[in-house]
């Protein structure tokens, strides 16, 4: 046993080298890469979570209606049924949150409605347009039209 | 699962049970519990994006170029003014020249667009975002993994691990990646992530007047998509570039790139 390893000591040595290598790497290994790669893919699997945790800044319009049924009900028999809530008030989750310190302002007819509803050759047909300025000149459009029941 | 009482085990229970046990997996013995007892099991209403495969559908004769998406898109998820997750642009096709259109997007539709009467040619709109594609080359070209396509068909970036080298934005046929001017890391759609998997819509599908676009679970069989799929023909933007995108486009002009 001694002359061995008297006569294999190089061998011995490089394997001892070698083993702490191996060590050093995956010391390494463990510090550099995050615990949740490779879970799924080439990737971090806890990024899903953190971009799933995202704050969300439109409520949805089942949340506005939730509170505001008389006018989801008004509008669902109008033109407009369409239309989620949002995309006229804008964001609003902050005040489905907490209604009472958040308060939803209300959208200016005069620079709303004319965002979709001005005449433009690359709309689609079957969209109502109008050329705002022959149609009612300065007058704004809240005047005559309800935006949740936009027919006069 | 309930164990029998100890002192009255016959042998009924126990064959039931080791059924159970060696048959079923986990989740399954779970879901037949809840459906023989009629108690939901604890995480029925989690997330599962094993059951989800998300994709989008675009009615190009439903866009009125009015903006409401991109403005929605940078109101949700903070992007920078002058870059774009999503973008809209108007197209004229001239029917003299059909293969060059004049394309104009005046700082991505956030705006809207200034209207126009044109006497002759086609026009139209067309809303562009990331078409989280199958075979997306934005991922296959990152060298840490910072992109990647979740499990549930959705093509993220994972701002932490991203090393901010563009090779991402390079590779995108489509330029829907741009490098965050603070965050300094590569940055796109997510397809409101954060939203989807909370059971809300994207927050563009959400300001859409028209519905022109919809997002679309490809994995649930009740989804509307798969009528839509079925009764119209659509098209994908550069389908020649092999990267199968999931944005379905109804009504695409053949002059779109």
């Amino acid at each position: 046993m001694k002359t061995l390893l008297r006569e294999a000591g190089h061998l011995v040595r490089l394997a001892t080298l070698g083993a702490l290598l191996l060590i050093l790497f995956l010391l390494v290994r463990r510090a550099v890469v995050p615990p949740s790669f490779g879970k799924y893919g080439h990737y971090r699997a806890a990024s899903l979570e953190e971009i799933a945790a995202r704050p969300a800044s439109f409520a949805g319009r089942e949340a506005c209606e939730a509170c505001h049924d008389d006018i989801a009900t008004m509008k669902r028999e109008a033109r407009h049924a369409r239309l989620g809530c949002e995309a006229c008030h804008g964001a609003l989750a902050a005040h489905a949150e907490d209604p009472s310190s958040n308060k939803a302002t209300k959208p200016d007819t005069a620079t709303l409605c004319v965002r979709c509803h001005e005449a433009d050759s690359a709309k689609p047909k079957w969209f109502p347009q109008v050329v705002s300025s022959e149609h009612m000149g300065d007058v704004p459009c809240g005047s005559c039209h309800n935006p949740h029941k936009p027919k006069v | 699962m309930k164990p029998p009482p100890s002192n009255d085990l016959n042998r009924r229970d126990l064959l039931a049970g080791f059924g159970k046990f060696i048959i079923l997996s986990g989740a399954a013995r779970v879901a037949l519990e809840a459906a023989t007892t009629g108690v939901p099991p604890p995480d029925a209403d989690k997330y599962k994006a094993a059951q989800h495969w998300w994709a989008m559908t675009i009615d190009v004769g439903r866009c009125i170029g009015c903006g409401n998406c991109v403005r929605a898109c940078t109101k949700e998820n903070g992007v920078p003014a002058g870059y774009f997750r999503t973008w809209v642009e108007r197209y004229h096709v001239n029917d003299a020249d059909l293969e060059h259109p004049v394309v104009e997007s005046p700082n991505g539709g956030f705006d809207g667009f200034k209207p126009k009467q044109e006497s002759a040619g086609k026009s139209f709109f067309v809303p562009k975002l990331c078409n989280h594609c199958v075979d997306s080359p934005c991922v296959q070209s990152c060298p840490v993994g910072a992109t990647f396509e979740s499990p549930d068909g959705v093509v993220l970036v994972d701002e932490k691990y991203c090393l901010g080298c563009r090779y991402c934005i390079q590779a995108c046929p489509y330029g829907c990646r741009y490098l965050h001017p603070t965050k300094k890391t590569a940055d796109k759609c997510s397809l409101c992530y954060h939203r989807i998997t909370k059971g809300l819509t994207t927050a563009c599908c959400e300001a859409c007047p028209t519905g022109a676009r919809q997002l679309a679970n490809l994995k649930n069989p009740a989804d509307p998509v798969h009528e839509f799929l079925r009764s119209n023909t659509v098209q994908v933007l550069k389908p020649h570039m092999a990267t199968r995108p999931k944005v379905f486009y109804k009504d695409l002009d053949g002059a779109v790139r």
